[in-house]
């Protein structure tokens, strides 16, 4: 009895282990082989059995990249539409957040409704009236374009007003009573008793617009404003023949920052989604 | 230092009449406690007398000023709240200047301030911590200080205690005390226990149900209840209410304390016997079985649960209420009917 009770319990810490591998693999592979492949020469993309580990580092393929597309252009614009979203997503998210959390007015439901219906439905579907709108004001092929449909974040103001309404009453009426104004205490004390928040939200717009590629594509047609995620499926384009290995190190050029950045900030981003008791 | 009055304060929420027709005058540096069961109305009168609650009808006077619409901030109103509700992204001395930067105080002057305030309140070494890293009683130290830095006309406080173990609350207490004492403010506490209010209070303003039942001196609330709402809220435990055995529907009471273990000359004699007996230290309650039901008493004599006895209360120490249970006179017709009821002497 006791003997088989322990070979149920090895083969259920063998099972978990090897469900757990397997589900990791799933993940990390398809990334693990573009890593891989960005570092490989093409004969070796082209192998059959596939090719885990080059022979040699090809950094070459780097260097080949930025030959064939206008990397700094793409990065330039890139940075411009992704931080001026961060940016200017504030000034929309947070008054918005803070009136759904703590103010009382009629047209509360029916704006919270709003922010759930934008929440809800696909960019694929709002894409096409909101591209014959940008057409007729001009707005085609420029960072407004790019830019303007992604200022008000359904997700962040959702997620700020969650936030904010943890905020006991009580340190607003202080406040009001300390005779500061709405403004000051909006930006004085609830801002900073929501940091962690704001800058999760920042981070994953940020993640997001930087991987936006279906939108880049439809509202622009030239390099002037083109952003990362489209210059680099310009490689596949450029030649007759795919040169995966050049592809990948493109793909690779665009989520290391990312990367990099999620890293840094990870512990602030777990926080974020455990509150951290104000009391 | 300020009085305050309400006239004719009324207070709905919606449909829902909380307070109907407040009339209330809290005199110039008095310390007055609002005090009632949860639910009376006492935070909802504190909180409309600071304007962060607006009122529905009737006014609110501060020094003879009506002030129903003049912002919080401009009342000149401190408050003390019962979470404390320290602005927890700031310093210690960054919570107490807060409001004085909105006041728009030199810096000198709230350097100055800040220096004096946290001498008293003994929070000098704690003024770069945040309020996270600070015992319970330091925050309420924060809370304190932060509000008397303001020099407020008055000074509010909503059950600043609550959240304090018993001896921390018995050290603030007397510290409260003798803070009105220096200032000279008007101070206005609400809080549901009984204790609190006749320890600190100079005037008391017991509540219930939005409506003011009876506004005295601890003392007089005390020895002198208007109604039997007052007399059972005061003291502890409750008084002794005898009902049904006079005419009218008029209701006998006294205080546990004021009955005697033995048979006295000027009043009622109740024979008895002892159910319960808790011993407190200096004093013992006991729970007395009588043919009127069970009377508490509160006494130092020392006697064994059963004892069989007649036990006596004093005419000088009953209340007598009527139907509608408010104190009516104790004439000396109905002296010689309770004598007849309840065995006394004449």
């Amino acid at each position: 009895m006791y003997s088989q009770n322990k070979t149920l319990e090895k083969v259920k810490t063998f099972a978990d282990a090897f469900f757990k591998i397997l589900f990791i693999l799933v993940i990390a592979f398809p990334f693990f082989w573009m890593i891989s492949t960005a570092f490989q020469t093409l004969k070796e993309t082209m192998r059959v059995p596939l090719t885990l580990w080059p022979e040699k580092l090809q950094w070459g393929n780097f260097a080949e990249v930025f030959k064939t597309i206008p990397v700094d252009t793409y990065l330039k614009n890139s940075l411009i539409v992704c931080t001026s979203v961060v940016l200017l997503q504030y000034l929309i998210i947070v008054p918005c957040a803070y009136s759904l959390a703590k103010y009382d007015y009629k047209a509360k439901p029916l704006v919270f409704g709003l922010v759930l219906l934008g929440q809800m439905i696909p960019m694929q579907l709002t894409f096409l009236p909101v591209y014959f709108m940008f057409n007729k004001a001009g707005l085609i092929n420029s960072y407004a374009s790019l830019i303007l449909p992604f200022i008000s974040n359904p997700f962040g103001i959702f997620m700020l007003r969650q936030y904010f309404m943890q905020v006991p009453s009580e340190i607003i009426e202080a406040a009001r009573l300390d005779n500061a104004s709405d403004l000051k205490i909006m930006f004085k004390i609830m801002m900073p008793m929501v940091k962690s928040a704001l800058v999760t939200i920042g981070l994953l717009s940020f993640i997001s617009n930087w991987n936006n590629y279906f939108w880049a594509l439809i509202m622009t047609n030239n390099d002037l404003v083109r952003t990362l995620p489209i210059g680099i499926t310009l490689l596949k384009d450029s030649e007759t023949l795919a040169r995966w290995n050049v592809i990948m190190a493109g793909n690779l050029l665009l989520v290391l920052p990312m990367l990099g950045l999620y890293i840094i900030a990870s512990k602030k981003i777990r926080n974020a989604f455990v509150y951290s008791g104000i009391k | 230092m300020s009085s305050i009055s309400l006239k004719n304060v009324k207070k709905a929420y919606g449909d829902d009449v909380v307070i109907e027709n407040l009339n209330l005058e809290i005199k110039d540096g008095s310390f007055t406690v609002l005090v009632g069961p949860s639910g009376c109305g006492k935070s909802t009168t504190l909180r409309m007398i600071t304007g962060l609650e607006t009122i529905t009808d009737g006014d609110i006077l501060i020094d003879g000023k009506r002030v129903n619409d003049v912002a919080p901030g401009k009342r000149d109103i401190s408050m003390v709240f019962q979470n404390y509700a320290l602005y927890p992204t700031m310093t210690v001395k960054d919570n107490i200047e807060f409001g004085l930067i909105n006041k728009k105080i030199p810096k000198e002057e709230r350097e100055k301030r800040i220096r004096e305030v946290c001498e008293i309140v003994g929070l000098t070494e704690y003024l770069d911590r945040m309020p996270a890293n600070l015992s319970g009683g330091q925050r309420q130290r924060v809370a304190l200080a932060r509000a008397m830095v303001k020099e407020p006309k008055v000074f509010m406080m909503d059950e600043p205690l609550s959240n304090l173990d018993a001896k921390l609350r018995g050290a603030m207490r007397v510290e409260l005390i003798n803070m009105h004492k220096r200032m000279g403010t008007t101070f206005v506490y609400v809080t549901h226990d009984q204790v609190e209010a006749m320890s600190m209070a100079d005037d008391i303003v017991l509540m219930d149900k939005g409506k003011i039942i009876q506004q005295s001196s601890p003392a007089e609330l005390y020895h002198n209840p208007n109604c039997i709402y007052t007399a059972q809220f005061v003291g502890s435990p409750q008084t002794n209410i005898i009902d049904g055995h006079l005419p009218n529907e008029i209701k006998l009471g006294f205080r546990p304390e004021k009955v005697r273990m033995h048979e006295v000359e000027n009043g009622i004699n109740i024979p008895a016997k002892i159910a319960t007996r808790e011993m407190l230290g200096a004093e013992i309650i006991y729970s007395l079985e009588t043919a009127y039901g069970t009377i508490m008493a509160k006494t130092d004599v020392d006697m064994p649960v059963d004892t069989e006895l007649k036990f006596g209360v004093e005419y000088d120490n009953m209340y007598l209420f009527g139907a509608d249970t408010y104190r009516i006179p104790f004439t000396a017709e109905l002296k010689d009917i309770i004598a007849v009821v309840f065995g006394g002497n004449k």
